[in-house]
């Protein structure tokens, strides 16, 4: 009885290493973005349809940034991610460190449609984002720009900005009516610096801070701010939802967010493949159809319903005074400004 | 424990008359060892090597010496005094063109940064720069002060000297908020980037007052639950272990929902007439401590549980019998036999305490993050795993002298329960 039970839990254990090992080889070709509305529509666009033209699954995961898992992947040669969504500075710090393969942009399918600004050496632009100044007309009627976001007086009540010192400076900056294309020239001094938080003092008592992008949005809606910054996808996904916010295109803050293929991966020619396809024209007038961020592939723009384009961050309409977000100042600075930020946040 | 070792002796004593075979003794040795070889091995693999891993992370410093070698060198023959000769120069130029386009030469420029915002993108600059150069002119010094002015001023240098041993103190100086300035002496970091030790107090001192309000919450309900009739102290015992059978972000979520502006108990209070605006109650140190209590006060009961389930009443029937007050029995008879609980009960909670970083970014406002949250932000975001890990060894240093400390005065065995 007690040979057979052993001889048993060891037919099972074997079973078990045999599915472990097998599913370690027979990998499927892994995707991962940042989750919620976004991915739902990165889903419609483009994973749904790729995996039914090239008939082979496609993994779907979420993270939340950040390129310690990848670095451990990296380190431990086992890279479980093929194609990777990262925001600008991010893949800037991974591709620095080699994480990431690098772009022939001579030999990349139809690299002669991409923006020029978004062809990077470890990435492609996904998609353009912007940040915006967002409020609901009908209790904050008459805000024209971030230096209302300052005016306690006329607009009293509490606002919502994002806890870190990237973009939270520049909109300080902004509101104390520095243009455009000197901010990063002042953010770059001391003097500049100083500047960005003694105005941000101003309102300290009456910031509340938020973390993940869907926060602002919320409590815009339950009433506990009356103006906020916040993405502008996700603002337009609450309107949809039948809210009615405004948001502010002039001096809105935009960036890109990347495709990029982690170093180390088995299946290269897949991810270069799937990369391809979500760059295409076709694929994103569908993405931007379904969330309106900006599009990276210039065909792409003149497909899409007329009736989006005042919603896109790329609109002509919309960049007039936008504040592009400088990578490279934020590679350099960022430890020390964000230090400096939290130590201010806390006190 | 000491009543097995008697009977182990006399068991031993009374089979002297065919004492066992020294082969036999060694076997059953052996069959204990590799009985607890797994769970040697387990401890080893998941508990010792990734503590000991992460504290050697706070001190090591390879980056700059694995990716410019001559420089290293040359740093370590130079006196730090003033600029250094044209030798680190010519160092430096060989070691960026070698470098040039390498990973290492980006974990050189990262840890470079730490020193001095902007010495990531002077360092890119000058690598691609020195590429175009095959002979200096005017020798190397004079060609690398004209790609950037900063190769020639001291601090430059010095931040490169600081920087390229392989061992370094930067992590857990800044830990502390230190600094070490170009001379080598150790000062206090300016004023507003102070920030370390102040999380550390706050961190310490919200373990504190949670382990606190744990035990005066906790100690009567373990009580309570000893003394109650058997059918009611399980329906209590279920309320006081709910918190521990469901996710910690739901648990988290529901006090915002209950805590918020116009959340359920604001409500409640408002339509009761007791308060006309809502109160603040969440999103501040008061909401924290409500999570942290709830999810953390089963830590504290289960173990004073335990302890008073062994104390027999018939203790304090004695003290009352010998005509003391019930007050007087209470804390001469029966606290002192509880303190092994409450001192592992205390330790427990604290230390869990201290940990905890999602629900202070949850529940907390600005002035309640902790200690792990910058743990988290350095590994996860930044990967700046020296300054996380830094941060770790100081938090886990805290802990090991706090255990120290209660140890010494409660006894390491009583508290483990051995005793």
């Amino acid at each position: 009885m007690r040979t057979r039970r052993a001889g048993r839990l060891g037919a099972s254990i074997l079973f078990a290493m045999l599915i472990a090992s097998g599913s370690s080889h027979a990998r499927d070709l892994t995707v991962v973005g940042f989750g919620g509305s976004l991915q739902d529509a990165m889903r419609t666009a483009y994973f749904e349809p790729f995996a039914k033209r090239s008939g082979a699954p496609l993994i779907e995961e979420s993270y939340t940034g950040g390129i310690a898992k990848l670095k451990a992947m990296n380190q431990s040669r086992t890279v479980t991610w093929d194609v990777l969504q990262m925001d600008e500075n991010e893949m800037t710090l991974a591709c620095d460190e080699g994480l990431l393969e690098p772009f022939d942009w001579k030999s990349q399918p139809g690299a002669a449609d991409i923006l020029p600004q978004v062809k990077a050496p470890c990435g492609v632009g996904a998609f353009v984002w912007s940040k915006v100044l967002a409020f609901d007309p009908a209790k904050t009627p008459g805000v024209t720009s971030w230096a209302d976001f300052w005016d306690l007086k006329r607009w009293p009540g509490e606002r919502g900005l994002r806890k870190q010192a990237r973009m939270t400076l520049e909109i300080a900056l902004l509101a104390d009516g520095v243009a455009p294309d000197k901010l990063y020239e002042t953010l770059g001094t001391k003097a500049g610096v100083d500047r960005a938080f003694a105005k941000l003092d101003r309102i300290k008592p009456h910031i509340r801070w938020w973390v993940s992008g869907a926060q602002p949005v919320e409590w815009l809606a339950a009433g506990n701010v009356v103006m906020t910054s916040a993405y502008n996808g996700r603002v337009a996904a609450a309107n949809k939802d039948g809210r009615s916010f405004t948001m502010l295109w002039s001096q809105q803050l935009y960036s890109a967010d990347y495709w990029t293929i982690p170093k180390g991966t088995d299946k290269l020619a897949a991810a270069r493949e799937l990369v391809a396809y979500m760059t295409s024209p076709e694929a994103q007038k569908r993405f931007a159809e379904t969330i309106p961020y900006g599009v990276t592939n210039s065909r792409a723009s003149a497909l899409i319903d007329p009736k989006i384009q005042p919603d896109l961050p790329t609109a002509p309409q919309n960049m007039a005074g936008a504040l592009m977000i400088d990578t490279p100042f934020w590679v350099n600075n960022e430890d020390e400004l964000q230090q400096r930020f939290e130590r201010w946040v806390a006190q | 424990m000491t009543r097995m070792a008697s009977t182990t002796e006399t068991l031993d004593g009374t089979s002297a008359l065919a004492p066992p075979s020294l082969s036999s003794r060694a076997k059953a040795r052996m069959v204990s060892a590799l009985l607890i070889a797994p769970l040697v091995l387990f401890l080893t693999l998941v508990f010792v090597l990734p503590l000991g891993g992460m504290l050697v992370h706070a001190v090591e410093n390879g980056e700059v010496g694995g990716a410019l070698p001559g420089v290293a060198a040359e740093m370590r023959g130079w006196t730090g005094e003033g600029l250094p000769p044209e030798s680190a120069y010519a160092a430096l130029a060989r070691d960026l063109k070698a470098a040039h386009g390498e990973p290492r030469l980006g974990e050189a420029s990262r840890r470079l940064n730490y020193e001095r915002a902007g010495y990531r993108a002077l360092l890119a600059k000058t690598a691609r720069a020195v590429r175009s150069i095959d002979r200096p002119q005017a020798g190397w010094a004079a060609e690398l002060t004209g790609i950037d002015a900063r190769w020639g001023e001291a601090a430059t240098w010095a931040a490169l000297r600081r920087a390229s041993p392989p061992l370094t103190p930067y992590y857990l100086l800044t830990a502390l908020d230190l600094r070490m300035d170009d001379s080598g002496s150790i000062l206090r970091a300016p004023a507003e980037e102070r920030i370390y030790i102040d999380t550390l107090g706050r961190t310490l001192w919200i373990g504190f007052v949670t382990t606190l309000l744990c035990l005066v919450l906790g100690f009567p309900l373990a009580h309570a639950l000893v003394s109650l009739p058997r059918g009611f102290a399980s329906v209590l015992m279920v309320c006081v272990l709910l918190p521990f059978w469901t996710s910690l972000l739901v648990r988290t979520s529901a006090w915002i929902v209950v805590l918020q502006k116009e959340g359920v108990l604001n409500g409640l209070l408002t339509r009761l007439g007791i308060v006309d605006a809502p109160l603040e109650l969440v999103f501040n140190r008061f909401g924290l401590y409500v999570a942290m209590v709830h999810i953390l006060l089963p830590f504290m009961i289960l173990p004073i549980l335990s302890v008073m389930k062994g104390i027999s009443p018939s203790y304090m029937r004695a003290s009352a019998s010998l005509g003391a007050h019930p007050a007087v029995g209470f804390l001469k008879v029966y606290l002192p036999m509880t303190l092994p609980g409450v001192g592992a009960g205390c330790l427990m909670t604290f230390i869990i305490g201290v940990g905890y970083y999602i629900t202070p970014s949850l529940v907390g406002g600005a002035r309640d993050q902790m200690t792990s949250y910058f743990i988290a932000y350095y590994a996860n975001t930044t990967i700046n795993w020296g300054l996380s890990s830094a941060l770790g060894a100081i938090l886990l240093l805290c802990i090991m002298l706090l255990y120290a400390t209660v140890g010494r005065l409660i006894g390491v065995g009583r508290i483990a329960g051995i005793q």
